[in-house]
């Protein structure tokens, strides 16, 4: 028994986008497609324990949700033209092969620039993921019902204004490419760094998901330097996930943490992906940056901070975001001091976001300058967010106070480094 | 074959400059040539419009929009296209063409 629902979960997330996917062609509708590849699972759950799991699952899936969308729009052909002419077409059986392709206009579809973004996320879960509409509203804490509410809006849309389910042409593709991995990017980071302080600070069902969809978006377009990019920079990213939150739910600064905690299969596979984007010779874009300053920090000889500035110019050079230029400068304090950074930070145009208080907190924590690092903390705490994040920010805040006012200024010796995630 | 409105959001009408209104006759051309073209026009100001009430048998006639707003449609064009995407693809033209927003709706289906 236990076997057989083994094979049905894993069949669940090998299958699930392909199943959607077939029938969502098939049918030109994302709820039939959705429920009845649900249906599909569902029968199976109750099936293959008596009869035995099928030598082609995939397959069998697909022709159990395919016989009952007809079954549905048989009925509902009397209500909607649509349907009625979907009917005829799929009445003549096509032959039920798995086309890939199928999977990447469902994820174009779900990641449609006219779809909210929250519903693009959430659409992307339920449809591609396979996660239940529980599950989502889980992972965003947002009523079960309410979560309903946005994916069925989101599919209306879809169908009222004939969002189409094909791959985008040529001319759209690059900025569609770039949209499909944001979403990706907002899972996994909601996943990594969960922004709302009633939740845990890690989210792995999250970023253990946003991985494995960006890996299904890596094998349907392996040629596409970004989606690798995107793709080692969260490996990289993940494998640390072990030694960035401490047992006491603090954030631990990447200088503090066990490198014998990190995961050495996701950086290897991480490093491997960026060493091939360099080795293509093509001009590397955001993500693939982003990757490339993560392998620096993960490599095993310690971080060279003068490759991480270099990198930093890059993506200066793509788009001279302020955050940017605040991750700049944190690791320009490593190579030029504290004061040539807090000189750079000091104009940058960041006074609502936390990760600027707290840069200069820590910057000004080790000029020596205790009285108005504390005024940062205090700050960067205010603003902050993440449970484990505010955890760290406030013993960083009280060994400062312990110091303060008039003691002499130790920390440099102690502890060179910036605050980094 | 889908149709879609494209309503030009302004604060102004009949603000075009003569570069707008020749951009905006190319772009026409161009959605006749194609196939797309449906129909178009500019509207009179909102402080031109007349509401009619005649659900209780009598018509009654009030001055102004139903709506007071600051941005308002200034314009229109209708356009038919296969999907969303090709709809997109032509108002973003048409938001060059006459250098303002416009924003997308599909009519009803079936």
């Amino acid at each position: 028994m236990t076997d057989v629902h083994e094979a049905i979960a894993l069949v669940h997330r090998e299958e699930w986008a392909r199943v959607v996917a077939t029938l969502a062609r098939r049918f030109r509708d994302l709820d039939i497609a959705e429920e009845m590849a649900a249906e599909a699972f569902a029968i199976a759950v109750e099936r293959w324990p008596v009869d035995g799991v099928p030598p082609n699952p995939g397959a069998w899936l697909t022709t159990t949700g395919h016989r009952k969308a007809i079954d549905r729009v048989r009925r509902e052909a009397k209500r909607k033209e649509k349907y009625k002419e979907a009917l005829i077409l799929f009445d003549t059986t096509e032959p039920l092969g798995v086309i890939d392709d199928d999977r990447l206009r469902l994820v174009f579809t779900c990641c449609h620039p006219s779809l909210a973004v929250e519903a693009r996320v959430a659409l992307t879960l339920r449809m591609v993921g396979g996660l239940t509409v529980r599950e989502i509203a889980a992972a965003f804490l947002v009523q079960e019902t309410a979560m309903g509410r946005r994916i069925t809006r989101a599919k209306g849309k879809i169908d009222a204004a004939k969002i189409p389910y094909r791959v985008p042409s040529r001319e759209d593709l690059p900025a569609r490419v770039t949209g499909v991995l944001a979403v990706l990017y907002l899972i996994f980071n909601e996943g990594y760094l969960a922004s709302d302080p009633e939740k845990d600070s890690v989210r792995s069902d999250l970023t253990v998901e946003a991985i494995r969809l960006t890996r299904l978006v890596r094998d349907l377009m392996p040629a596409d330097g970004e989606v690798a990019g995107l793709l080692a920079l969260m490996l990289l990213t993940e494998a640390r996930r072990f030694a960035r939150v401490s047992a006491s739910g603090e954030l631990v600064a990447m200088d503090e943490q066990d490198r014998g905690d990190w995961d050495d299969e996701l950086i290897s596979e991480g490093h491997a992906l960026v060493r091939a984007r360099l080795a293509s010779g093509e001009a590397p874009g955001r993500y693939q940056i982003l990757a490339a300053i993560n392998a620096v920090h993960t490599d095993a000889r310690g971080t060279d901070w003068s490759q991480v500035i270099a990198l930093y110019d890059q993506l200066v050079h793509l788009g001279p975001s302020p955050i940017v230029r605040l991750n700049r400068a944190i690791a320009l304090a490593e190579l030029d001091g504290p004061e040539v950074a807090l000189a750079e930070v000091d104009g940058l145009p960041l006074q609502g976001y936390h990760a600027f208080h707290a840069t200069r907190a820590d910057l000004l924590r080790r000029l020596g300058r205790s009285e108005e690092s504390l005024v940062a903390y205090d700050r960067a705490i205010a603003l902050a967010g993440n449970t484990a994040e505010i955890a760290y920010l406030r013993r960083r805040r009280a060994e400062v106070a312990g110091r303060a006012p008039h003691l002499p200024f130790p920390a440099s010796v102690q502890d060179p480094s910036g605050r980094r995630r | 074959m889908a149709h879609y409105l494209i309503s030009v959001l302004d604060d102004t009408t009949n603000s075009g400059t003569g570069d707008e209104m020749a951009a905006i006759n190319a772009f026409n051309d161009d959605l006749r040539s194609d196939g797309h073209w449906v129909f178009a026009g500019g509207l009179a100001s909102p402080s031109t419009a007349t509401v009619v009430d005649a659900r209780g048998g009598e018509a009654v006639f009030t001055d102004g929009p139903y709506l007071e707003s600051k941005e308002y449609v200034g314009g229109f064009w209708i356009i038919e296209a296969p999907d969303l995407d090709v709809a997109l693809r032509l108002a973003a033209l048409g938001s060059r063409s006459c250098n303002r927003r416009v924003e997308v709706r599909p009519f009803l289906g079936e």
